[in-house]
Order: C-alpha cells, then structure tokens, then sequence
C-alpha cells in the first residue's frame, strides 16, 4: 500500500506501525518526531497506530539553523 | 495595568536622598541625551539641575522648534457651570463656598460662544464644577451640539468620567480632554479633597486613560502646583504623560503646569513655586518628552507668558474668563480664580507675531 | 556587575544567541558555542532523509544550553504554529524564534503573518521570540501579542551587511519595553558592538560565526565585542555637548528670588 513519507509516496507493507516504520529505517527514536496526518504523534502511541493507505508522515529531526 | 502602578513604583522613593547624590555629569549627560530615561527626568527636575537652566532652554527651544515649528495654539476657556458637591481646599468653586451660583442655558452659551467666535478663536475648552445633578453629561453633550456650529475643536474639562460616557461625548464632538489630577502624592490628595466624589483618587487617575480608551484625540495633564512638593509632582505628571503616550501612541498627550492663583474664600499655596522652578519644570519636560504639548494658561502673568513662548510652550489661552457667563455678562457670577494675564485675543496675537512665531486658531477639522 | 538579560523567566549572562547553521561540520559547533559564551542556541527542524541520516544536532550543544528552535519554512502562521509544537515536542523546551518567509529573493519576514503566529503561540506558553523587520507599530502588536523579545533584522539574512535598519532598530529600542534582540545581518564584531551599544539587548549571530575561517576564534571575537558595546551602554557613553551656555539669551529673565 502506498502512503506519504515526507512528501514522497512510498509503498509500505501492510498493517505496518509508525515504530515499525521508524525502525524499518534505522531512524533513532529518541531524536525523530512523527506527525501522522498533521498531529503530532507522541512516542508512546507508535506502535500502536497501524499505518492505513494514503496517510500523510512526516518524521522531522533538529538540525543547524539560525 | 493602570498609571497607578508606575505611580506605586516611585511612591516611597527617597527624591531627597536621589537629589543629593546627583552630580553635574549627571546633569550634563542627561541634557545630552537624545532619549531621556525616567531618573535622567527626576535629575533635571533637581536643584542642582538649576545651574544649566540655560543650557536645558537651549535644547529645549531647539526641539519645540523642531517638533511643532514657531507656533503657538490659541484657545479660550468657556465656563458654562459653577455647582460642586466637592471641598477641594484650593477651589472658589467649593460646595462651602457661599458664591452664586450659575448654569448657561443653552441661549446664553450660544451667546458667549458668539462672542468667542467673533474674536476668531476656533479652540475652545468648556469647563464645570462637579454636579452631576446641575451639569450632567447630557447637558454637556447639549452643549457641545451647540459649540461644534461655532469652534473646530471642543476640549472638556469637567468631572471624571467613565468610558462610555467619554465615548458618547466623543461621538458629540469632543476630541480633547483636560483633567488634572491636582495632586499625585496620594496622602496630600485626600487631605485637600476631604469630602465629595473627587476624593476617589484613582477614578480621577485614570480618567484620562478612559478617554484614550473611548477614542479621545488629546489628553492634557496636570498637577495644580502649590500644593505639594513641586519637584516630585512635575516627575509624577511626566510620568502619566509618557505613560498614557506609550499605550496611546495616537493620542496627543499634553500637560500644564498650573500655579494655584488666589481665588474667593482662598487658601494659600502650601509650596512656593517660583518662576525659576516653573521654568525649569517646563524646560524638563520638554527634554523629556520632546513631542508632547505643554499648555500654558493665563494663570501666568504676560511678561512670563511671552518668555515661555520660545522655551517650549505649544498652547496659550488669551482672553479667558473664569466666571460662567462673563464674556456677556449676562449674570455677574464669581470667578474659580483670578487670571493674570488679561490681553484679548488681538493683543495676544500681536505679542506672539512680534516674536516671532504664528498664532493658530485653527489645528484642524474633523471632517 | 551583575546585568542579566531576563526572558521568558530565564536569566541569562550571555548576550549573544548562537546560530547553528552553515557550519562547515557539527564538530565545529560545540567549540564554538564553548568560546561565544551563548546560552540561546536556535535549531531548525527539518524532514528526515532516510538515504541520508544526519547527525543529531542536539548532541553537538553544550548541556545547559537553551534550544530554541526557529520556523524556517513556515510561509504563514499556521504552519509556523504546526512547526513550534514540533519543535517542542523534539525535546526543545517552550522558547521558539518565529520565522516566517514568503520572499525568497531578500528572505525578508512577513510580519503580519508573525503577528498572528506570535499571538497563539504566546498564548500556548510558548517563549515566542518573533523576527521581523523593525517597524514600531509592528513591535508594539508583537508586545500586546505576548512575545517575549523582539528580533529585528539588521539587514537580510545572511548578508553579512550589519546594521544597515539602525535608525528603525534605535526607535524599537527606545519605545518598546520589550528586549530589543538584532538578528540577521550582523557581519562583523563591530557591528554586534555598534548594536549593543545602542541599547539591543543581545544579538543574534549564525552566518559570521559559522562561515569564519576559525568560527571557534571569531565566537570569541563576538563574545568580547558584545560584552564592549554592552558594557558602553550601560556607562552612559559621554553625550557630545551641543548646548553651549551662551550668555543666558532664553533664561536672563529669571532673577533669583
Ligand atoms: S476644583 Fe473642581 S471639583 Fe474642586 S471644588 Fe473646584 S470646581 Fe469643584
């Protein structure tokens, strides 16, 4: 199934979760944020969210800025 | 937020100990400066301040004279009452005082404010005693109906009131509003209002806030010098001006700097306020709030007056009258105090041609 | 002499706010902020590239710092109050500079936009610390808004051009109550100490850091100008006297009595 990851679609398994997802990627947990279809979705509710079809992700991190 | 917390601020500030250990650099820096902070204020306010009077003039004629040009308002002041249900010690016009006393039926007004026109003045402030039985606002607001068809800018100067009521006499006409809040010591303040609605000190404090609130266009402050410790009044009064000019930076804030004069039933002044310290209170300000008005009334005698122009007065009464009904002399009723300057309108336009600046009686005109 | 700079119920020593972008490595960052003093350090969020992991940024500031990350690429409110809740909900604490840009030739801020950002952000806790260009009425809607401080830019964004809005900076500085803080457009050290002896309450520098040829020395290079100009103001700078005492022309009147 396809959803969209940071703007990009991208095919993912089925019945997935965002833990998953992030673990899929080798993203580190402790510095990613999640926002699932435009609310931010705090840690503890990762594994529970099951990624459905045409969900809108986005994992942001903090880099340099001024 | 309210003026009186700033007012709390400084209320148990040591000015004596302040003035003491100020130094001529103090001084020197402060006239330097380009923005004053509120102490550089409270030091030119100090005796030591009085050895750069001149310096302090200097400045300040230079910046009247880039602010507002060479230019002095005119306006007359028009009594149309003299009831009040207060005791103020200073004032003819006290409840005790056994005066006569009078209202302008709106025949006479109209008759005044034709003799007023006549003379070309096109400002004019009306003022009344506190009676909210004798003048209400709806009288007021009357009244200011009949004034707009003769002046292009009506001032009150009346009973504090409350916002809404600010806002109605706005819609009437009214975009200036004077009120002096007398004294800014709180302690001296019940002492010289012991009985009446004006001992309400902050209804009267932030009255002027009110009327920002309500869409006033200018404020003029004041504390009635005489009365108490003029240096720390003149601070308090620059305070409040720069204050409510912060918050209402579309409002012309402008202040006076009244010297109680001797009135029926008179008591004296409890402070001396010299020519000197009057000048130098002027001069302060000016430094301090470089854009703000400051009003000068015919309290002040015509060779002060005329020296005043060039140190940063902005706006002048001429040919006032401070009893109700005086200009027709349509009832003789009692003055609130005897005026010292009593050139007519034409001769106080000459004075100021011949100094050189231009008498407006005309600023604008809401259209 | 203590004279700390109070923010959102912070007390901070440092006047200098540190930039983190543009360095040439992250490794040159924690050297950096050691040497410039900083107790603000902005961040920025941005999308993870999972071809491309980065380091995290955060790993690179010295513990105890403030982070506080800005909104670059919000181009309105909205998404300038979407980027701030995820900026706090990274770990970054509740302080966030507001950065909101549509132009992209001059980078120059929408303060109209920051306004409305500003207002609900401050009214969710938020430290809001808005950058914009230096408009008085701007600042006071900022000030009525809630913000913490105001960041006028000196000039735009990474110009390197110093403090070519002074006179626009100087009347925030006296009308507003609110920390004056220049951000954007501060060049050289000179220019931060122009700013601070002019009254700013601390300055913000990324770019004259980050691009040094030793951003470690030129840190250190701010540090000292920002506490020079700092210092300079708070001395009450002799003013030049301009008024001569002439022979009493507008005074001679006053005899003492
Ligand atoms: S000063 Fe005003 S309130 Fe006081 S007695 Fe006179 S008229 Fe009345």
């Amino acid at each position: 199934m396809e959803i969209i990851l940071n703007g990009k679609t991208v095919d993912v398994a089925e019945g997935l979760s965002i833990a998953d997802l992030v673990a899929q990627k080798k993203l580190n947990p402790q510095v990613v944020i999640v926002e699932y279809n435009y609310q931010l979705a705090n840690k503890d509710s990762w594994p529970d969210i099951k990624l459905r079809s045409g969900d809108r992700l986005e994992i942001l991190h903090l880099v340099g800025g001024g | 937020m309210s003026f009186y917390e700033v007012y709390r601020r400084f209320k148990d500030f040591d000015f004596t100990f302040f003035f003491n250990q100020l130094t001529d650099s103090d001084i020197l820096r402060a006239i330097g400066k380009s923005r004053l902070s509120e102490l550089d204020y409270l030091a030119l306010l100090s005796p030591r301040a009085e050895n750069y009077l001149e310096e302090m003039a200097q400045k300040a004629h230079h910046l009247t004279v880039q602010h507002f040009g060479k230019v002095i308002l005119l306006y007359t002041p028009l009594y149309l009452a003299n009831y009040c249900v207060n005791s103020c010690v200073y004032c003819g016009f006290r409840v005790k005082n056994d005066i006569e006393r009078k209202i302008l039926s709106f025949e006479e007004l109209e008759a005044e404010a034709r003799v007023i026109a006549g003379t070309g003045l096109k400002h004019i402030l009306i003022l009344t005693g506190e009676s909210r039985k004798h003048s209400p606002v709806a009288y007021i607001k009357e009244c200011v109906g009949i004034l707009r068809k003769y002046f292009t800018s009506i001032g009150i100067e009346v009973y504090p009131l409350d916002e809404e009521e600010y806002a109605e006499l706005i819609s009437a006409g009214v975009d200036g509003l004077t009120i002096y809040q007398e004294v800014y010591d709180e302690d001296v303040y019940l002492e010289v209002h012991p009985a009446g609605p004006k001992r309400n000190y902050r209804f009267r404090l932030d009255a002027p806030e009110r009327a920002c609130r309500a869409g006033i266009r200018s404020v003029n402050l004041g504390a009635l010098l005489g009365l108490h410790e003029w240096r720390s009044e003149a601070f308090f009064t620059g305070l409040h001006a720069n204050y409510l000019q912060n918050r209402y930076p579309d409002v012309e804030v402008s202040m006076s700097p009244p010297r109680m004069r001797p009135h029926a039933g008179g008591t004296a002044p409890r402070v001396v306020v010299s020519d000197k310290n009057l000048v130098q209170y002027i001069l302060a300000f000016r430094l301090f709030m470089p854009r703000g008005g400051i009003t000068i009334s015919t309290r002040e005698g015509p060779e002060l007056r005329e020296h005043l122009i060039k140190l940063g007065a902005t706006k002048m009464s001429a040919g006032s009258c401070t009893a109700v009904g005086g200009r027709t002399g349509a009832e003789k009723s009692t003055g609130q105090f005897d005026i010292s300057d009593e050139r007519d309108v034409a001769a106080m336009t000459r004075v100021i041609y011949s100094h050189g600046y231009q008498p407006v009686f005309k600023d604008w005109q809401s259209i | 002499m203590s004279d700390p700079l109070v923010i959102g119920g912070r007390e901070l020593t440092s006047r200098l706010f540190l930039g983190t972008g543009k360095f040439a490595s992250n490794r040159l960052i924690p050297g950096a902020v050691q040497a410039s003093g900083a107790q603000v350090v902005t961040v920025a969020l941005r999308r993870v590239d999972p071809d491309f992991p980065e380091e995290n940024i955060v790993n690179f500031v010295p513990e105890g710092c403030i982070l506080m990350p800005n909104t670059s690429g919000a181009r309105n409110a909205r998404e300038a109050v979407r980027i701030a809740r995820l900026g706090r909900a990274a770990g970054c604490g509740n302080w966030v500079k507001i950065e909101i840009i549509t132009d992209n030739r001059y980078l120059l801020p929408d303060n109209f936009e920051t306004i409305k950002a500003t207002e609900e952000l401050a009214a969710e806790g938020f430290v809001v610390l808005p950058y914009v260009s230096p408009d008085l009425m701007v600042a006071r809607k900022l000030a009525e808004a809630g913000a913490a401080a105001v960041m006028p830019l000196g000039a735009p964004i990474g110009s390197n051009r110093g403090l070519k809005m002074k006179e626009m900076i100087r009347i925030l500085i006296e009308e507003i109550s609110l920390p004056v803080i220049v951000d954007a457009g501060i060049g050289r050290p000179s220019q931060a100490a122009e700013a601070m002896e002019m009254g700013a309450a601390a300055v913000l520098v990324n770019t004259a850091i980050a691009t040094a040829g030793d951003p470690v020395a030129m840190a250190r290079a701010f540090a000292l100008a920002v506490e020079a100009g700092r210092t300079a103001f708070l001395s009450g700078p002799g003013e030049v006297q301009q008024y001569a005492r002439a022979s009493s022309p507008l005074t001679g009147f006053l005899r003492d009595e």
